[in-house]
């Protein structure tokens, strides 16, 4: 049996494909663990998602290849959260509000606060906490 | 035994050996206390956070025909205006106009005078609006109009505390989330905040204000600014460790420095969920090492320093005075402390990152022989302690 890999995918839907059931095909016809973030459907009928899809990396390709089948935008980067680098003052008070270690310390002697995108689960609280505004959600 | 001028003389020359408080530390114990006090004229300390009592005057200068300010809003900000015709001063803390504030709590507070300053420093456009009651001399009844920093005659910060010595450490030990200046505290202890750049922060480097005091040149955001008085809340007279390192809050500044001059990385505008705006500064403040003892009080670190733990849910606000405990900086930077038993996930207020920028940002200019130092004109008080506010019910 080859490897299963994750891959972390923010996808956003525009209203001609909102309604159509596609995390359902990922599942049935592609074999993929899916682990949804967030999900969001604007009053304009546009959604947002972003999850983590496990599978074999031959599954993940074929499904991507059956979503770009919509009019959907896939980004494999998955920025559903956002750091500003210039606005960051690396002050430390996300870092205990946190709940994956995504946002921390990097070094101890500078005590720079690091983002590892990876690790983010969305949860927004760096969002709430942040004095000055250097977290955002792009949705 | 050095004196200013000989300190001073050493930097114009271009001779000056400076390091910063993060590094003195491990120069002395590599080179011993007599040799390094011979040799180092100058440690640089620094800090950087929220510091509330900030704010800046300014002056517009004078519209055709002219206006005597009664009222005045920038960016929808309430400005002070009763000073003379066309100053204002600012404060850090001020709500924008309409702003809920915490009716829908905990409110967002996304801006407000804390964010007029970093505006005006970025050299950002900003909004005046202006109202009088009209004199025979200062006909104009309102103004709208925009500016930017360079069309202002000054913009002086003048701030009555800054660089608070030490400071709490932050916890809720209630069932609900809190929302204070010390940022959100999740119920039963789940997080502490702290704000102090501990063996960085200038007053824990001078902890009996030998060398900071009225006078003292500082690096205020950039700006050649200096300490122009004792901050409001000083309170020298406090529990200290044997070494004289107090364990509460003690000292502060009232700093003042040209906003013209001043970096915008380092004075940004705070917003604080469910409390309100503030002003984040970084602060530079050079110890000129006069002699072994000023050295050797510039060695503390982050171990022999401590902080006391306060729940904001009732003790702070409440005014019991009750303290849960002390723990080292050395604890806090770690991540986790223990309070009564418990592991306590900690995050800062104060950015220790920022503030190590400022002390390099320092001892360059400082070496370069563009900092000179000033010998203070009057010492800070170090035996007064703080008086609380009492409520009276009849006048005496």
């Amino acid at each position: 049996m080859s490897q299963t890999v994750t891959k972390k995918l923010m996808l956003f839907f525009p209203k001609c494909e909102c309604e159509k059931p596609i995390i359902y095909h990922l599942v049935k016809d592609h074999n993929l663990i899916v682990n949804v973030y967030r999900a969001k459907v604007t009053p304009e009928e546009e959604g947002y998602l972003v999850l983590d899809v496990t599978g074999t990396e031959g599954d993940i390709e074929k499904a991507m290849d059956f979503i770009r089948t919509f009019d959907v935008t896939v980004n494999t980067t998955g920025k559903g959260v956002a750091r500003d680098e210039d606005r960051c003052t690396h002050c430390g008070q996300c870092v205990s509000h946190c709940p994956t270690g995504a946002l921390r310390i990097g070094n101890d002697g500078t005590r720079e606060v690091v983002y590892n995108e990876a690790d983010c689960i969305e949860c927004l609280a760096c969002i709430r906490v942040c004095p000055f505004g250097a977290c955002a959600s792009t949705f | 035994m050095k004196t200013y001028e000989q300190i001073n003389e050493r930097i114009e020359s271009g001779k000056a050996v400076v390091l910063t408080a993060d590094e003195i530390m491990d120069y002395v114990d590599k080179k011993g206390l007599a040799a390094a006090a011979e040799e180092v004229d100058v440690v640089t300390t620094a800090t950087f956070g929220p510091m509330c009592s900030s704010g800046c005057f300014l002056n517009f200068g004078h519209s055709q025909p002219k206006i005597r300010m009664s009222e005045a809003w920038i960016e929808d900000v309430l400005v002070y205006t009763g000073i003379a015709a066309v100053d204002v001063y600012v404060g850090a803390t001020q709500l924008r106009h309409g702003d809920p504030a915490n009716m829908y709590p905990p409110g967002e507070f996304r801006y407000g005078g804390g964010h007029v300053i970093e505006d005006l420093v970025a050299g950002k456009q900003l909004q005046l609006f202006a109202l009088s009651y009209g004199t025979d001399d200062y006909p104009r009844r309102e103004i709208r109009t925009y500016f930017t920093i360079d069309d202002l005659n000054q913009a002086i910060m003048v701030n009555p505390r800054n660089c608070y010595q030490n400071y709490n450490v932050a916890i809720n030990d209630s069932d609900r989330t809190v929302y204070t200046y010390m940022g959100a505290l999740e119920p039963r202890g789940e997080n502490a905040t702290y704000c102090s750049a501990g063996q960085l922060s200038p007053l824990l480097n001078d902890p009996y204000y030998e060398t900071i005091g009225v006078g003292t040149r500082v690096w205020l955001a950039g700006a050649h600014g200096h300490v122009y008085a004792e901050g409001t809340q000083h309170a020298g007279a406090c529990e200290r460790t044997p070494e004289g390192v107090p364990k509460e809050g003690a000292g502060t500044l009232a700093l003042t420095g040209d906003m013209k001059q001043m970096r915008p990385e380092f004075v940004r505008g705070v917003s604080l969920r469910g409390y309100g705006v503030s002003l984040a500064l970084g602060v530079g403040i050079p110890i000129p090492i006069l002699n072994e003892q000023v050295l050797k009080r510039t060695c503390v670190r982050d171990r022999d320093i401590f902080a006391p733990v306060v729940d904001y849910s009732a003790d702070y606000p409440q005014k019991t005075g009750n303290v849960l405990g002390h723990v080292s900086y050395e604890q806090l930077r770690s991540g986790e402390i223990t309070v009564a038993g418990q592991v306590v996930k900690v995050g800062s207020l104060s950015s220790y990152y920022k503030a190590l920028e400022v002390a390099n940002l320092l001892a360059d200019e400082v070496r370069r022989g563009e900092f000179l130092l000033t010998e203070p004109s009057a010492l800070l008080p170090k035996d007064r302690p703080m008086k609380p506010l009492l409520i009276r019910e009849k006048a005496s």
